[in-house]
């Protein structure tokens, strides 16, 4: 080797130039590519126009959803039906559909004159399976994304590695982790097995209804809302329905109806609307929310400590 | 004794522990003790498995994990097997409707190969089947 120091700067410099210009020069010849900036916005130019599938959402009615027994038959059919351990650590909580304040949910939508009976009056939140989930960009393994067909905000549980990424993005707190096994807090039946044939979760994945994806995939509807239609005059307290569709029930409430959303400027456009407009002093005469709203002891079996 | 000779003798000893698992082997003449699996409870409405039992002997890991594919990415729950029968795509719903139990038909040959899936540790084992919970994760 007899090179020089001012011969090796010479061929790096010239390898840095033909390098810079090479590239994006192979890249304009490639057949069909056009110019380098046509290559930069092709893909969008090009894009298929989306074709318009099914986006479930839901209606609450948060008047109708103001009685008790309305609410605790919801999140009674939805623990039931997907084995959702109840663990009376509040921070180590799971829930998928469950009461919170009113106040707290449309904190935005309030003001310094909303009566204080009306900021406590409790209002079932669940994942708002949003067009534009913030959840889903986060994951780094695809365990949670969006189902093309039917805009369900889906959870693999086979692939949640727990990072808990999809927790800091959800501006809703809509998902809850698993600090420990659920299995124990699970409710069992007499026979010692689990209420359903749903898998129960393992410690270290994260959760969160799914819009009863696994019975809307066999031509059913949520749970929740089936489990309500057993409860008289609960009738419409939830609706689920197609908002593409513009015959479906839930396309007529919205288009007869003002309807609220939670944090509408965030933009991450929430399917799950909040019927409110005539409900003030229903509201400001109802129980507030405790956390009693949340997991009703059930009468069938004892849930292991 | 000279060094080659201490050599020879030190890798001829070493080869001779190394070979352990070889004459081991042939030294012990016996089979290793095949497990005795269940066999499946008759189900309502099922006549036979899904595949025959080579196949499904072979296959049955790569199966599962296409009908997890299918029913959880794709929202797709019917499979059909090679005789044109069509399945609803569900452990729980299907394969242990007539493999109940699961403690003598997946874990005693698991046990065997020494593999340990961890299917039990979510998926509900229906009536007759092991005491739920695989290994515990605490």
């Amino acid at each position: 080797m007899n090179e020089t120091r001012r011969g090796f700067l010479k061929a790096l410099g010239l390898t840095t130039v033909g390098t810079g210009l090479g590239i994006p020069l192979l890249r304009a010849l490639r057949p069909g590519s056009g110019t380098v900036l046509a290559q930069v916005s092709g893909p969008a130019e090009t894009a298929p126009a989306a074709v318009p599938g099914r986006q479930w959402a839901m209606v609450v009615d948060v008047e109708k959803c103001l009685r008790d027994d309305v609410r605790a038959a919801v999140i009674e059919a939805c623990d039931r039906e997907h084995n959702i351990p109840r663990i009376p650590d509040p921070k180590q909580e799971v829930k998928w559909v469950w009461s919170d304040e009113y106040g707290d949910i449309f904190a935005d939508q309030i003001n310094a004159h909303t009566p204080a009976a009306a900021r406590e009056a409790p209002v079932l939140v669940m994942c708002n399976h949003c067009t534009d989930p913030p959840c889903i960009r986060v994951c780094p393994t695809g365990a949670t994304w969006k189902r093309e067909k039917d805009g369900i905000v889906m959870m693999d549980m086979h692939r949640c590695i727990g990072c808990r990424y999809c927790m800091a993005a959800c501006p809703f707190g809509s998902r809850s982790f698993n600090w420990r096994d659920p299995r124990p807090y699970v409710e069992h039946d007499e026979n010692g097995k689990p209420l359903s044939d749903f898998p129960t979760r393992m410690k270290g994945v994260v959760e969160k209804c799914t819009f009863c994806a696994e019975r809307i995939d066999e031509g059913g509807e949520p749970a929740c809302v089936e489990a309500l239609r057993q409860v008289p005059g609960a009738e419409g307290a939830l609706v689920f329905g197609d908002v593409n569709d513009p015959e479906s029930e839930v396309s007529r409430i919205l288009s007869e109806h003002l309807v609220m959303e939670r944090r509408p400027t965030l933009g991450t456009g929430p399917n799950v609307y909040y019927l409110v407009p005539d409900a003030l002093p229903a509201l400001a005469a109802a129980p507030s929310a405790g956390v009693d709203g949340n997991h009703p002891v059930s009468e069938r079996g004892e849930v292991a400590p | 004794m000279t060094s080659r000779s201490r050599i020879a003798l030190g890798l001829g000893v070493f080869f001779l522990l190394g070979a352990y698992p070889v004459w081991n082997g042939l030294a012990s003449s016996a089979d290793p003790e095949r497990p005795e699996l269940a066999r499946a409870v008759d189900s309502a409405g099922a006549t036979g498995c899904i595949e025959d039992t080579t196949w499904m002997k072979a296959n049955h890991q790569k199966l599962l994990n296409e009908w997890r594919t299918s029913v959880v990415r794709d929202g797709q729950r019917t499979w059909v097997s090679s005789t044109g029968t069509s399945w609803d795509m569900s452990l729980t719903g299907t394969c242990l409707k007539c493999h109940a139990n699961t403690e003598t038909f997946c874990t005693r040959c698991h046990d065997y190969a020494d593999v340990q899936p961890t299917c039990w540790n979510c998926h509900v084992v229906p009536e007759g089947g092991q005491s739920e919970g695989g290994q515990s994760h605490e």
